[in-house]
């Protein structure tokens, strides 16, 4: 039995029917083709399938397509506007806050939800603000460092 | 130009990382793609009395349920270990992509699905019947070999996949010698790779020309092809094997897999290209887990602290089948470094490989020397506090000597070159260790607990001299090539047969290319990682990358070079000897403004209107390079750790690294590298560890019970560098994606227990939890 | 990753999701989905039916009046922890929620549905046992309040009937000379507490007046420290009393839980240093 949903992911409105189970990171993946959001795990842990539901950072693969009825939805793939690239997404460049990139869209959208509620975070904070993102590669070094440059920058 | 190389250029990888655009395996689309799934054995030992696939093949968009036998019949054949070691009797069981009578571990596969969607597969793979017989189960390498024990395969008695030693020296007279002797039983344990990515496989065979492409998650992608020609029968020359964007590998994307021939199997069967991807639970069983090691070990010394000899024995558990690489790594890349940094003259290791009832172990990043380091660092630690030295002495009193020409230590390998001295005092110096230790004093006095752990290491990498390769039985060779290529316009592709994989070559190699030929960086494309696209190479692992498949580029570009400097002679009518190269222009010797550019030479090579005599046309240039020796970075690392008096949980409040990689060609991507190691590594002492019940059934087998270290548990790393080049290649460059994870275990270890020195505690086993540092000081203060 | 099928129910109304639940005895109500959705991704869990709550007006919002805070069952992690009525009343629930999964997770797990799943890793029971909450649960027609005591019955299990749904906590608001501190050993991996313990400590004039001390996470369910709080009340709060009153919270812990990471014996031991932590914090507090 499918359910029709109606989901705005980026800006654009989907109106698709979807089987109940489907979990939002396969209908933005396999519904939709948008696959820069990744799955790195199955227990909620990871991270990496971070997306933003009306501006606010969540697990996708913690989340049914169902419950996104209605709802405002943005991935990695629509952080950058006309082209140019959000702060973050420059500051993660410029930082070398990425190796393999696979941790990297998630770590990015939790780091806007992050800045957005805190946009002058210390160190610290954004360490245990990172505490549902897991990164193999980097070492978080990097990682820390990019989300201070775009701070910075964000502040003007 | 010249510039670019050394300086920190921004990755040419990222824009289509940070935005989503990179894909990987997963995001893969086929036309009339299906999906597999794989039944998993929920046993650890066990004989399968009866598969049942009916009602799985009856649900709804179920294409095909397959079984080993199924398998087997269509002439695929079993799983090749790629490493059988000389004079270590190794044992090569068979292992069948997927279990045929027996199981050998919880994970074995013993059943596919294929189905439309991913969650139809899953449905329908739950619904395969197995039933099975169980059969004893055994986790430990050391109760493996024991009288008794449970026996995996007929082929291997006691369970002994291998028995290989390594001697240097008179380790008996040693140890008559000495004046004093410390024992310690170490165990390094099972860790989970845990590569961001889980593997993933996808598949498309065209029935028609009995070809067939494998998109995988590789590290080498040329390996899987030639044994995935042995594999699954197709010729090699009509597999094309393609590593896409790879999201982490730390080892675990070496193996050529089970999966990888039952896609290939099943898209055959199905005449449908077929997609497979881990999920992470399947990862923490399928996919290969790396170390654990028991080692008994003794080192001999004199009162003063100069080391005399180290004698070891140890059991390696390789997991229920071997693995491509898993023999490899327990010998060659952990016994031959027992000498580590220091002048050990006799040195005896014997090495048991064991078959258990547990997932296969093979590489993860460090592969051996993570076991050898450890092992070493810790003993010349307990042989400072047996003799109530500072650390720092007795490794001073050892360290061999600067050298720039080969050191040969006991095991017989020559290191190349060598400063470990200038390594230790720098990083002493950034740590202010003076201060530390009495930081140290201070904190002890107010009831606090604090320790500081040093670790000097050198390490193997860069592997290496194929002739080596095959003297230690590793089934291929160890070089590596690239192809140079310029374009009629000037623009440049190269093609190099390794296959990094968040490392950042695609910016290095642009970087020495633009370096060796004077072209704007911008024009140079990086391509690897397709089989179709790239000349052969053995892959990246082994922090070769730089050091081998590096290697092989620099003498493509020079090649190159050669060949456009005789064209440019041509064109400005001089004798060859007589042009000068610099900033992208060709020029007469003392007459600067006779110059052609190296676009313009290129042009006149590609369109071939005017060349020297007999000159072939086009630019490029095809290089091979076998290096003559592996390339040894070294360096120094201090830890600095307080824990908690009451819950006992471990604060690690200063990192302190020196590493020596030789010339390095971008600072910011070598300090990332260095990062990440570090964070492996002390992922290991403090945190990780695989556990398995008796009955073989994995305690930590999910995000949820393994913990992969997180940003919150750090500081702030201090990092700096001494510049010791190699000679081994034209860059000077040695390997340095494993150092940190070489380094950072043992100097958290070493730390941890200087701090709990004053309970009388010398040793826990890693990971070092809170509740087992309660256990020691409680257990320590009741003796 | 995969979860088996389910039937799919979204009611508009609390009355709707009611009568949903009694015609659908196994069926499973959907909250935020951060305890049901991991169990039904492993294949642990497979219901029939989801019955999806998330829409229903009337089971959101944090309400306070009357010396007392309301908070509706879908009131998400995050909300707790930056609502100005929480911080003000009953600030110890808002130190909790920070302490619950990560960003993402408190963006989406909710009050009731943690409640309600009742792990013995969560850190709410832990803390609604110590403030004497009371749970109110509805069957769409009736409502009934449970005491927190009563609530928690066993690991994952509560005393709410098949057919009754989490509607809201109530707590009684606390202020001046009162002061609460939960604290916690997260496990490294999952977030989830190993032991978390929550004091509430009224001081006057020096003197222990009231005190409340939960242990969470060493036993299936929540457990009062009691011959602890005994050991402290009517004293006057220093180092020599609250050590006497922690040396009697191992007496509460019978038959705890163990694992890799920790034992029963290492559990019992953190809570009773995690317990003269709290104690000390929220003394301190009850005294600014």
């Amino acid at each position: 039995m499918k359910v029709p949903v109606s989901v705005t992911v980026n800006g654009v409105t989907h109106a698709v029917e979807v089987e109940p189970r489907l979990l939002l990171v396969h209908f933005l993946r396999e519904t939709l083709g948008l696959t820069g959001t990744n799955v790195g795990c199955d227990t909620s842990q990871c991270g990496s399938c971070t997306v933003l539901i009306d501006g606010e950072a969540v697990k996708s693969c913690t989340v049914l397509a169902v419950q996104a009825d209605g709802r405002q939805v943005t991935t990695i793939e629509g952080l950058a506007r006309n082209g140019t690239l959000h702060p973050l997404q420059e500051a993660f460049w410029e930082k070398h806050g990425l190796q393999c990139g696979f941790c990297t869209p998630g770590m990015i959208m939790t780091a806007v939800d992050l800045l957005a509620r805190n946009p002058n975070p210390t160190e610290a904070e954004i360490r245990h603000g990172l505490e549902g993102n897991l990164c193999r590669c980097t070492g978080y070094q990097n990682i820390v460092a990019a989300v201070q440059h775009a701070a910075a920058r964000m502040k003007g | 130009m010249a510039t670019i190389f050394g300086t920190p250029v921004k990755r040419r990888e990222d824009p289509r990382l940070i935005t989503g655009q990179a894909k990987y395996t997963d995001d893969l689309v086929e036309p009339g793609m299906v999906h597999m799934a794989v039944v998993r054995s929920p046993y650890a030992h066990a004989r399968i009395k009866r598969i049942d696939t009916s009602k799985a093949a009856q649900m709804p968009g179920v294409l095909g349920v397959f079984t080993g036998k199924d398998m087997q019949a269509a002439g695929m054949g079993n799983m090749p270990c790629a490493w059988v070691v000389p004079n270590s009797d190794t044992k090569t069981p068979p292992y069948p992509a997927i279990a045929v009578d027996t199981v050998r571990y919880v994970g074995n596969a013993v059943a596919i699905v294929v189905a439309t969607d991913r969650y139809l597969a899953r449905d329908a793979a739950d619904a395969v019947q197995v039933d099975y017989d169980p059969l004893p189960v055994v986790v430990d390498a050391v109760k493996a070999t024991e009288a008794g024990a449970p026996q995996l395969h007929a082929e291997a008695p006691k369970n002994l996949a291998f028995h290989w030693k390594v001697s240097g020296g008179d380790v008996e007279a040693a140890f008559k010698q000495a004046d004093v002797v410390v024992r310690e039983t170490i165990v390094n344990q099972r860790l989970v790779p845990n590569a961001m990515e889980p593997r993933a496989a996808l598949a498309r065979y065209d029935a028609a020309t009995d070809e067939v492409t494998l998109w995988v998650t590789s590290q080498n992608p040329h390996i899987v092809r030639f044994l995935l020609g042995l594999t699954t029968g197709i010729p090699e020359n009509r597999v094309r094997v393609v590593a896409p964007e790879v999201g982490g590998g730390f080892g675990s994307k070496i193996p050529h897999y089970p999966e990888d021939a039952m896609v290939v199997f099943a898209s055959k069967m199905v005449g449908r290209p077929v997609k497979w991807t881990e999920t992470r639970s399947e990862n923490y069983k399928a996919t290969i887990h790396g170390r654990d090691h028991v080692q008994e070990v003794e080192l001999a010394a004199k009162k003063d602290g100069t080391i005399l000899g180290l004698r070891a024995k140890v059991w390696a558990n390789l997991g229920a089948y071997l693995s491509t690489a898993s023999t490899g790594v327990p010998t060659i890349l952990h016994g031959l470094m027992l000498s580590g940094v220091y002048t050990i003259k006799n040195i005896h290791e014997d090495v048991y490989g064991v078959f258990t009832n547990t997932t296969p172990v093979d590489a993860y990043r460090g592969a051996g020397r993570p076991e050898a380091t450890f092992l070493v660092e810790r003993m010349v630690d307990l042989l400072a506090r047996e003799l109530s030295m500072d650390p720092v002495e007795v490794r001073r009193k050892n360290l061999i000597p600067p050298f720039t020409d080969g050191y040969t230590v006991a095991t017989g390998l020559v290191y190349d070159t060598g400063n470990y001295q200038a390594a230790l005092d720098k990083a002493l110096e950034l740590a202010d260790y003076q201060g530390l230790r009495k930081k140290q004093a201070e904190a002890r006095a107010a009831g606090k607990i604090m320790g500081i752990g040093v670790c000097t290491y050198a390490e193997i990498c860069g592997l290496g001299p194929s002739s080596v390769a095959g003297a230690v039985g590793f089934g291929g060779g160890l070089w590596e090539s690239a192809i140079v290529r310029f374009h009629p316009s000037g623009k440049v592709t190269v093609m190099v047969g390794v296959s990094p994989h968040g490392q950042g070559e695609e910016t290095t190699f642009a970087q020495i290319v633009a370096s060796e030929l004077g072209v704007p960086i911008e024009d140079v494309q990086v391509v690897h990682g397709d089989t179709a696209q790239t000349p052969m190479g053995w892959g990246t692992y082994g922090s070769r990358t730089t050091a081998v498949g590096g290697g092989a580029l620099a003498q493509a570009a020079r090649k190159v070079k050669e060949k456009a400097r005789a064209v440019a002679a041509h064109l400005l009518e001089a004798s060859v000897e007589d042009i000068d190269y610099a900033d992208g222009k060709f020029f007469v010797k003392g007459s600067p403004s006779k110059a052609k550019t190296i676009q313009d030479v290129c042009l006149m090579a590609n369109v071939a209107w005017n060349l020297p005599k007999g000159m072939e046309p086009g630019l490029e240039a095809s290089a091979f390079f076998d290096p003559p020796n592996f390339v040894y970075p070294f360096g120094a690392h201090i830890a600095v750790v307080e824990i908690d008096p009451d819950t006992y949980e471990v604060k690690l409040v200063k990192y302190v690294a020196v590493d020596d990689c030789g010339k390095v060609i971008n600072p910011m991507i070598v300090e990332g590298q260095i990062h990440g190691g570090i964070v492996q590594g002390i992922g290991q002492a403090l945190w990780e560890g695989a556990r398995y019940d008796e009955q073989g059934q994995l305690l930590t087998g999910s995000m949820m019970d393994y913990v992969v270290p997180k940003a919150e548990f750090f500081p702030k790393f201090e990092l700096g560098a001494t510049e010791t080049p190699t000679t081994v290649n034209a860059l000077g460059v040695k390997g340095i994606g494993e150092t940190g994870t070489i380094a950072s275990t043992p100097a958290v270890y070493n730390a941890v227990m200087d701090a709990l020195a004053p309970f009388k505690v010398r040793k826990v086993d890693m990971p070092l939890t809170p509740e087992r540092i309660w256990r020691a000081i409680r257990d320590a203060q009741r003796s | 990753m995969y979860p088996a099928s389910f039937e799919y129910y979204r009611p508009k109304t609390l009355a709707e999701a009611a009568a949903l639940l009694g015609r659908h005895q196994e069926a499973r109500l959907l909250a935020g989905g951060h305890s049901l959705l991991p169990l039904l991704k492993l294949r642990l869990a497979s219901p029939p039916a989801l019955i999806d709550i998330g829409g229903l007006a009337e089971l959101k919002g944090i309400q306070a009046r009357a010396g007392a805070l309301t908070i509706g069952a879908l009131t998400t992690h995050a909300q707790v922890v930056s609502s100005r009525e929480v911080a003000q009343h009953c600030p110890i629930l808002a130190e909790a929620a920070a302490l619950i999964g990560d960003l993402q997770v408190r963006n989406r797990g909710t009050v009731g549905g943690s409640l309600a799943h009742a792990d013995p890793g969560a850190d709410y029971p832990t803390v609604m046992l110590a403030l004497g909450a009371t749970m109110t649960a509805s069957n769409g027609q009736a409502t009934r309040d449970i005491a927190a005591d009563a609530f928690f019955t066993d690991l994952f299990t509560t005393s709410l009937q098949p057919n009754e749904l989490l509607t809201a906590v109530s707590v009684r608001s606390y202020g001046k000379g009162t002061g609460g501190a939960y604290v916690k050993h997260k496990h490294p991996a999952s977030g989830y507490a190993v032991v978390g313990v929550a004091a509430l400590v009224t001081v006057n004039g020096g003197t222990c007046e009231q005190v409340s001390l939960v242990v969470g996470g060493a036993t299936g369910t929540p457990v009062r420290a009691t011959a602890a709080e005994q050991a402290l009340r009517g004293q006057p709060v220093n180092d020599a009393t609250v050590g006497a009153a922690v040396r009697k919270v191992a007496e509460a812990i019978r038959d705890p839980l163990g694992d890799v990471y920790a034992s029963g014996d290492y559990r019992v031991h953190l809570a009773t240093v995690l317990a003269g932590r709290a104690l000390r914090t929220a003394a301190e507090r009850a005294r600014a």
